[in-house]
């Protein structure tokens, strides 16, 4: 592992051999642009189409694919000549970060790309969101991810449990994590977190970190012997990482605890089968066998919960079920039609947190082990 | 008891005084002459206000200088003067004493008909006539000669040379109100023609070019002194004198204002024509390699210099002659009849079957019959033996009886080219179209309507759109709500040619509408001559006038707007073109410098349109409907301006929108 003397940064041959990979294809879409504008020709970059009409329900896999449409990205097109131009900006920065072995966030590609357009006053993004799409069309069309195009996102999310870890050389022990857990960092490559000792059996992760804190406070994870993680909400590509890996390398179940509520569906359908912006990411990300513990519709029954928790479902919600009812990964799951249709005739939703209601280690104490020892959930 | 044949003795009112009988009312009555009724009735004639006084002396002067001329087949050159002899008043005046000269160099008068013409109310040459002239009533320069006499008791003083060889005549006359004639005072020969005294006024007149002698051999010059308000301003001289200057490019204007201005006026005219005394400074503006530009040069504008307003001449063609013609049987009044009868049994005593073919137009010998038949008399009857109700009756048989319509070979329109000239000299646009309508009829009376307009360039783009009204050459200032044309402009719709226009108003942009109302009879609301009255035949007219303007307006307007969008298209490639070069260089070496140009010169090639824009040639791209409107005579446009009034509009509004979709109309027009 080569180290880098100014970062310290660990990279591994393998890393090395990925960089030179992304570098060529970097060289090879500017080559591309050179030689068109030298024969005159239409000077365009294909870009794969990261939209519904694109991706692609693979049944057998039980996870999501992106299809193989692109859409072009010209030049001389009123429209779309600055996101070229842009697209133009970044491949740049990224070749400069890989000759020099550092990454950046997005946020700091952002700033590293803008500037006024010379002879004018017109700036090259006007704000991070217009960077951040066109980065994520470069690792969709460059086929290379994020980090290995040296960039990486915001953290988020908190993991803590009967697992130890090596963080870029540092040995972590996540039992001996204390009130806080640990932070999931933005890239979990087995070149950068590697799985030292895993003696936790199942994986419980959590919609929000106040759920995860009350899960931390009344030590759930050594009681029951498993990793506990948080996602704060639709998990980032690091956790879900994280969770795969665990999954994959260490055959841990999944097992997710969210709100009754289309958010909640959305974001276990998310770490299930992948999500249609990130479908080209499915094959690392997803978690077909990932399952859903609660909360569920018929729990307001079966728990005898109170009116007080019923929040009830407006027309935005009731419009995202239907939605995810019509999903092609739900729509010949008879047990999941059911489960929405019950939520829809409740006409409310509820969230993890209305389980205080009934005491306020009821969650961990009495809900979660029930229903894990009865294997209640749906898959 | 009363003896009856006693004189009626006065009764008593209980206060005293004697009651008046109808006898002794009858012995304080007698006849009140045309010229005193006018006296106590100013108004009637446009003398209402000093402001207005001094307006309408200059008015009547000018037309009938400009009339003179055109009959006599030259091209005008006209010198007005306007002297304050008060300068020295307190700021609070409301008028002051002014001297009016207007020097003209048509054929002049003849010594016999001077008083005649300007000392006789109701006398004059065009009254009698149905003939299409700026002075339809002979009441103009004589009542400004009364006025003047009025307010100052001096007399008008006239300089007429009607034969280049000879002396010119000084005359001085005042109006005697009873006896409606002239009085002379001074009556004796000259040779100071045209009047040298105004060449010493100031910079400007002593300036050779003005009052040159050469330039007047014949003519005739008047001075009136009144009591009058100059001011500037709308309703003013000098707006007066614009209008005239584009109704009449044959004509050369001098004008000579008083050095003092009034002191509460501020309301200047919306700035239509430039005061720029160095005209280098202004580019040339360059109009289209068009073979007929020969006729209309834009480079003629009007130039203040020195205290001299010089309205230049825009063309060397005179209007064509106006033939006379007689009334339509559908054009006249019962009581014109009566009177027509009753001079032909004066003057020529024949039959009735003969007087309708003389007198009237489009008689012929067969409806001549007709009409006899439909009275019940034949056409040996002598005019003498019709009766008045047969007369009556034979009125109403013109009103029922279809006839053709009458000639219009009697009216001069002004002409496109002609029109164009004018705007042109008078109005700095982009854009100029003119349409000259077919001639039409009313109520007997043929008329033919011409309309101009004038875009962009220098006007004021957020103001309402200014409408010139004319009739029959002669600007009309007053009562622009009331008169037919500002009508027609406010029904057109001009949202059609890319125009904003609030419901029911005037649109709104930098457009300069002019109308103008040929006739041999303009009709207006009042005897002051400044509103044309509303008749269906003519408002139809004029919007159909205004509509082919505005059509060519339109198509001019939807081209540049485009030509602008592909002018900011250029603008965005060429912005990134530097950036994409810099950063493919970064990555895989290749020349910065040969990669920008290959990717410009396929900018240009894709945005050929805007790219011919910036040609230096200033010549327009070859699109069909702009082809079109380049070989249209009736138009005329100055790229140069454009460009001038095109950066202004651009502005901020030009970025373009990353991620969001652009209407595929846009898309679709070059890509």
């Amino acid at each position: 592992m080569a180290k880098n003397k100014a970062t310290g940064r660990k990279t591994s041959n393998s890393a090395k051999q990925r960089d030179k990979a992304t570098l060529a294809k970097i060289v090879e879409l500017a080559d591309d642009v050179s030689s068109s504008a030298f024969k005159g020709r239409d000077i365009a970059l294909d870009i794969p189409t990261r939209s519904r009409s694109n991706t692609v329900w693979n049944k057998k896999r039980g996870i999501l694919q992106m299809g193989s449409a692109k859409s072009s990205r010209e030049l001389f097109n009123l429209s779309q000549a600055k996101q070229f131009m842009q697209t133009c900006l970044h491949g740049n920065s990224i070749k400069q970060l890989i000759d020099a072995d550092k990454t950046l966030s997005l946020r700091a590609m952002f700033y590293k790309g803008l500037h006024t357009v010379a002879g004018t006053s017109e700036k090259t993004f006007a704000d991070q969101d217009e960077s951040d799409v066109i980065l994520e069309d470069m690792e969709v069309s460059l086929g290379a991810l994020r980090e290995e195009l040296h960039v990486f996102a915001k953290k988020a999310g908190t993991m803590v449990g009967n697992i130890t870890i090596v963080d870029n050389g540092d040995e972590i022990d996540c039992r001996r994590m204390g009130s806080g857990g640990y932070a999931v960092p933005s890239i979990v490559e087995s070149d950068v977190i590697e799985f030292k000792k895993v003696d936790a059996d199942f994986v419980l992760h959590v919609e929000k970190g106040t759920v995860w804190s009350r899960f931390n406070e009344d030590r759930f994870w050594e009681t029951h012997n498993c990793i506990l993680t948080e996602g704060a909400g639709q998990p980032p590509r690091g956790v879900r990482r994280l969770l795969k890996r665990l999954n994959q390398e260490h055959n841990l179940p999944i097992i997710c605890l969210l709100d009754c509520d289309p958010w909640g569906h959305y974001i276990y359908s998310v770490i299930k089968q992948g999500s249609i912006s990130l479908a080209f990411e499915s094959e690392r990300l997803a978690i077909p066998e990932a399952k859903f513990l609660g909360i569920r519709a018929k729990d307001y029954a079966e728990c005898d919960l109170t009116d007080d928790v019923q929040i009830e479902l407006n027309d935005n919600d009731k419009k995202r079920a239907n939605e995810i009812l019509n999903y092609p990964w739900f729509k010949d799951h008879s047990r999941w039609q059911k489960e929405i249709a019950k939520m829809l005739s409740n006409g409310f939703k509820m969230e993890v947190e209305s389980l205080i209601t009934k005491d306020i280690s009821y969650v961990t104490e009495e809900y979660v082990p029930e229903r894990l020892k009865k294997r209640d959930w749906l898959d | 008891m009363t003896r009856i044949d006693s004189p009626p003795r006065k009764q008593s009112h209980s206060n005293g005084r004697a009651r008046e009988t109808a006898e002794s009312l009858a012995g304080k009555q007698k006849d009140i002459s045309v010229s005193e009724f006018f006296a106590k009735n100013r108004h009637l004639l446009g003398f209402d206000n000093p402001r207005k006084a001094l307006l309408t002396t200059v008015k009547e002067a000018v037309d009938n200088s400009l009339d003179a001329c055109e009959e006599a087949g030259v091209l005008a050159n006209l010198a007005v003067v306007i002297e304050d002899l008060q300068p020295d008043r307190p700021a609070t005046a409301k008028s002051s004493r002014y001297r009016i000269t207007v020097i003209d160099n048509g054929p002049g008068i003849v010594r016999k008909q001077v008083e005649n013409v300007f000392g006789r109310l109701l006398f004059g040459s065009k009254f009698h006539r149905l003939k299409m002239s700026r002075g339809q009533q002979g009441i103009g320069i004589s009542a400004a000669g009364m006025y003047g006499l009025i307010t100052t008791g001096k007399p008008m003083v006239i300089h007429t040379r009607p034969s280049a060889k000879k002396d010119a005549h000084h005359i001085e006359l005042a109006m005697n109100t009873k006896t409606n004639r002239a009085e002379v005072t001074v009556d004796r020969e000259t040779d100071d023609f045209p009047p040298q005294r105004f060449k010493t006024l100031n910079a400007g007149t002593r300036d050779p070019g003005f009052l040159n002698s050469e330039d007047f051999l014949t003519g005739t010059s008047v001075s009136i002194e009144l009591e009058g308000l100059y001011r500037k301003g709308r309703g003013s001289v000098d707006e007066f004198l614009e209008l005239t200057a584009i109704a009449n490019p044959h004509a050369r204007i001098m004008f000579v204002p008083p050095t003092r201005v009034s002191a509460d006026e501020q309301d200047d005219l919306p700035q239509v024509h430039a005061k720029s005394p160095t005209p280098a400074a202004a580019p040339e503006p360059t109009v289209d390699a068009v073979s007929d530009a020969a006729d209309i040069d834009p480079t003629i504008t009007t130039v203040e210099k020195d205290g001299v307003i010089l309205f230049p001449r825009g063309t060397d063609q005179l209007p064509p002659e106006t033939r006379e013609i007689q009334p339509h049987p559908k054009g006249i009044e019962l009581g014109t009849l009566l009177q027509m009868k009753k001079d032909y049994e004066a003057s020529d005593g024949g039959t009735l079957y003969q007087f309708l073919q003389d007198r009237f137009c489009r008689v012929s010998a067969q409806t001549a019959s007709k009409f006899c038949d439909a009275i019940g008399v034949t056409s040996r009857t002598r005019i003498v033996s019709v009766e008045p109700p047969q007369i009556e009756k034979l009125y109403q048989v013109f009103q029922e009886t279809r006839l053709a319509p009458p000639p219009t070979d009697c009216l001069a329109p002004i002409g496109v080219r002609q029109l164009l000239a004018g705007m042109l000299k008078g109005v700095k646009a982009e854009f100029y179209a003119a349409s000259s309508r077919e001639p039409d009829v009313y109520r007997g009376r043929p008329f033919q309507i011409e309309a101009a307009i004038a875009f962009g360039g220098e006007l004021p783009a957020d103001d309402s759109a200014r409408v010139i009204r004319f009739a029959n050459r002669v600007p009309l200032l007053f009562q622009q709500s009331a008169c037919s044309s500002l009508k027609a402009v406010i029904e057109t719709g001009w949202k059609n040619y890319a125009l904003s226009q609030p419901r029911g108003s005037l649109p709104v942009g930098p457009l300069v509408v002019m109308i103008h109302m040929a006739s041999v009879w303009v009709p207006f609301t009042s005897e002051s001559k400044e509103a044309i009255a509303d008749y269906d035949e003519i408002r139809k007219e004029m919007k159909l006038a205004l509509m082919e303007c505005g059509r060519k307006l339109g198509t001019y307007l939807r081209k540049r707007q485009k030509m602008q969008r592909e002018a900011a298209r250029r603008d965005v490639f060429e912005r990134y073109i530097g950036e994409i070069s810099k950063a493919i260089n970064a990555i895989n070496g290749t020349d910065a410098k040969k990669l920008y140009d290959a990717l410009h010169k396929q900018a240009k090639r894709r945005t050929a349109i805007a790219d011919a824009q910036l040609d230096e040639e200033g010549k327009m791209v070859k699109a069909d409907d702009v082809e079109a409107l380049k070989q249209d005579e009736g138009v005329v446009m100055i790229e140069s301006r454009a460009a001038q009034a095109g950066e202004q509009v651009q502005g901020p509004s030009q970025e373009t929108p990353t991620g969001k979709k652009i209407k595929s109309s846009e898309q679709g027009d070059l890509f």
